[in-house]
């Protein structure tokens, strides 16, 4: 019971934080909506995957991945930019909190906290990053099987046997 | 005496617009249109929060859809060079103020695609980019400042604060974001808004706290620096790098760490009185 109250906070928190970036980055109303989703379903994968493995930087991996991977889709199908979906999807995976948090302690002199979280801010970014161009990356090699595939069978073979 | 003849028939020829193109073939002057459609679809791009791939990616697509196969982009977040080879065609525009309005983004999208299937020709999508370029529709500021507030409270949840918080969280959000869209429109120096709206922040997470309304400051101010801090920014910057955009790359996050350091010195300012 006190699993699936959590579930519905954080999809409903992850889904109206989401659509509220968008509305600050003024995406349009639909893809608004689309991108919302979108982010809800990349935060629940996170949240899990860092409940049950500790490792936040497996799970914003494996979130960032998940996210462009639909907003791939979602670009193509709704005919409009990749960024209109992945920008507020990935916004609570960014370590932004962890970023003040780097400034923060550095302004109160605690210097060796600082640079330990502005590593693993880096190290974070580096994976949400990785995640983004590896998608874009499995998204380029489905299109060419996807063009190859024709080719094997087709008229091409038959060609090249000659 | 050669030489003053030479000088003479050049004052004749350039002494306006109209000859100067008289002087160029048809050629020349399509491909100076061309280049000025490329370069103002990018700007916007650019202005507007587009990754510098697709920046160079647009530009160069709508170059190619009319035919001109010989462009060359270089795109930084402060400019733009573009240009066309084996022609004396070079454009360069200096980019000084970015947002992120990617509803222009989506607009340059779609006309971008148009003109790749051969549905508008440069004469319109030329008008088209100017009007992307003017236009102002955006939601209403209320509504932004209402987004950040429950953008906010939202993140606080997700980061597993406690109810108790939400309320200092949305108030805390919509003044932050209130006092950034106030203080941008108050002076332009980069920083300062952000540095601003940081120490309304941090001014009302520490009231809420004094008062008995908040519990967990921590939650609170991470909570309501969220729609502050340069999370894309810094995303993009790895992104800008991974692409090989590496003087793009490292420019955007010099930026990011910069805004993060201002949010961080607005909040501790505040915190001083505590």
């Amino acid at each position: 019971m006190q699993l699936f109250t959590v579930i519905c906070v954080q999809s409903i928190a992850s889904y109206l934080a989401t659509c509220a970036f968008g509305i600050i980055f003024n995406i349009p109303f639909k893809p608004l909506l689309h991108g919302g989703l979108i982010g809800m379903i990349g935060w629940l994968i996170y949240f899990f995957l860092f409940q049950n493995t500790g490792s936040d930087l497996l799970a914003t991996f494996a979130a960032s991945l998940v996210i462009a991977m639909m907003s791939q889709v979602a670009a193509r199908l709704w005919k409009n930019p990749v960024t209109l979906y992945s920008v507020s999807g990935i916004i609570p995976l960014v370590p932004g909190g962890l970023s003040y948090s780097v400034m923060s302690r550095a302004v109160d002199n605690n210097y060796d906290i600082a640079i330990y979280f502005a590593e693993k801010v880096f190290v974070l970014s580096g994976a949400i990053a990785m995640g983004l161009v590896l998608a874009e990356v499995i998204y380029q090699l489905v299109q060419k099987i996807k063009e190859m595939v024709p080719q094997k069978t087709g008229k091409r073979i038959f060609l090249s046997k000659k | 005496m050669g030489i003053l003849k030479n000088i003479e028939r050049e004052v004749e020829t350039m002494d306006g617009f109209l000859n100067d193109h008289q002087m160029m073939n048809s050629r020349e002057v399509f491909l100076h249109e061309v280049a000025t459609v490329c370069v103002l679809a990018g700007k916007i791009l650019l202005q507007n929060g587009a990754e510098t791939f697709r920046v160079e990616d647009t530009m160069n697509r709508i170059a190619n859809s009319f035919a001109v196969h010989e462009a060359q982009s270089f795109v930084t977040p402060t400019g733009i060079i573009f240009s066309i080879e084996n022609h004396d065609v070079t454009q360069l525009v200096r980019i000084r103020d970015r947002a992120t309005n990617l509803r222009k983004v989506t607009e340059v999208n779609t006309l971008s695609r148009q003109v790749a299937q051969g549905e508008i020709n440069l004469r319109t999508l030329h008008r088209e980019l100017s009007r992307v370029n003017r236009s102002t529709v955006a939601y209403s500021v209320p509504l932004q400042i209402f987004a950040a507030a429950v953008a906010s409270s939202s993140f606080l949840l997700m980061f597993l604060g406690q109810w108790h918080d939400v309320l200092p969280a949305f108030i805390a959000g919509g003044a932050g974001q209130a006092g950034m869209i106030y203080f941008h429109k108050l002076s332009k120096a980069k920083f300062f808004s952000e540095f601003m709206s940081s120490v309304i922040i941090g001014g009302i997470a520490l009231v809420s706290i004094k008062t008995g309304f908040g519990f967990q400051i921590d939650k609170i101010i991470i909570g309501a620096v969220m729609p502050l801090v340069p999370g894309v920014p810094i995303a993009n910057a790895v992104k800008d790098i991974m692409a090989g955009d590496l003087v793009a790359g490292l420019s955007k996050s010099a930026e990011a760490g910069l805004t993060a350091f201002a949010i961080g010195i607005g909040v501790t300012a505040a915190l001083v009185f505590n």
